[in-house]
């Protein structure tokens, strides 16, 4: 009862604090320091037509990487928590095995998302979408695959090289900047080009789709140990069939 | 946009109370998972503009009345980082309560008192 009364008195005290400072909040009429910075001069320093996609990439790479590495650390985290789980879950009987409808569409949409997925980062310099949404949208394929066969298999040794080789490529761009243009994840290692066109914005397509990939491979690591182990599929498989 | 910021407010503390109170873990990820969508909300109002579009430069958005135009990108940037973060701390998260459950077979908070002091 007591933590209750003291749940309450702390969620309260947080409304009374974020209410004061709505109540007291003028929203901006116009754009005001570092972001009029950014939209005024990113076109002609970076030459990226999406602006999230500049901030993301190049003003602010390094956090980025950051972030890559802390989705990487947590990817690995789960995958050495989870590497020898005994954990049995009381099964509900024999399972039923997925439709005929459900195999079909899985089989024919699982390479259109894939490359749904790489177009969203591929033109992430462009229009709305990157490197994160893109990894997102083709592990949700991965999803797709564990949701129509609970055993299926992942090739870990392609996935492994994808995931390695990305990262390192992420990082030596990066420290290509150091060299040849103005620092650490420069943009301008590559031509410009014409703003708008797919080959465009310096390197800043090929952090995108690294990060793509890498993001991608990282969440199909972490759907798959979340699923747990592979189990039998051959016996339970047979039994889907006969019913 | 107030009202975006209201809701993203109501979130956040709806998502803090569940995590104070709730005494299964799995719930208690949830409200973490709510709080941090509140908190998303929050940061994407913020950076909005009235009657601005999307920061990206079209045919619709030339570069020259980008600065009239365009919604502040810097808060859409970092609500991009913080989604990313999220799902990795929610991976995460589930993963330990799938190891603590492993060890004692029970998902409430309260039957942990390991690590309490």
């Amino acid at each position: 009862m007591i933590k209750r009364a003291i749940a309450l008195f702390l969620v309260l005290f947080f409304g009374y604090v974020f209410t004061t400072l709505l109540l007291n909040w003028h929203p901006w009429t116009e754009l005001i320091g570092v972001a009029r910075y950014y939209v005024s001069h990113e076109l002609t320093e970076l030459g990226a037509t999406n602006l999230v996609t500049a901030i993301v990439v190049t003003y602010r790479g390094l956090d980025t990487l950051g972030e890559v590495t802390v989705l990487f650390l947590a990817a690995t985290g789960v995958s050495v928590l989870l590497r020898r789980t005994t954990i049995t879950l009381p099964s509900p009987g024999p399972k039923r095995q997925s439709s005929e409808i459900l195999h079909t569409a899985t089989r024919l949409l699982t390479p259109f998302i894939v490359m749904f997925g790489a177009y969203i980062f591929i033109n992430g310099h462009l229009t709305p979408g990157g490197g994160f949404q893109g990894g997102a949208v083709i592990a949700s394929a991965v999803l797709l695959l564990f949701l129509t066969n609970p055993h299926q298999a992942l090739n870990h040794r392609i996935l492994k090289t994808i995931e390695s080789l990305s990262g390192a490529t992420y990082v030596l761009v990066g420290i290509l900047g150091l060299f040849l243009a103005g620092g650490f994840l420069d943009n301008r290692i590559l031509p410009l080009g014409e703003p708008g066109r797919i080959l465009s914005a310096g390197a800043i397509p090929i952090i995108y789709t690294c990060i793509g990939l890498k993001v991608g491979t990282e969440l199909a690591n972490i759907l798959e140990n979340l699923r747990g182990p592979a189990t039998s599929p051959v016996l339970e498989e047979n039994e889907g069939r006969a019913q | 946009m107030i009202l975006i910021i209201a809701i993203g407010i109501a979130l956040m503390l709806i998502g803090f109370w569940g995590a104070l109170i709730r005494k299964n873990m799995i719930r208690i990820v949830l409200s973490i998972g709510i709080a941090e969508t509140g908190l998303q909300l929050l940061m994407i109002g913020v950076g909005y503009l009235k009657g601005r579009t999307a920061p990206i430069l079209d045919s619709a958005v030339p570069f020259s009345q980008a600065l009239q135009r365009v919604v502040d990108p810097v808060p859409q940037a970092l609500v991009l980082t913080a989604i990313v973060i999220g799902v990795a701390v929610n991976a995460l998260m589930l993963t330990f309560i799938i190891r603590l459950y492993e060890k004692k077979k029970t998902l409430t908070i309260s039957d942990y008192r390991d690590l309490k002091w």
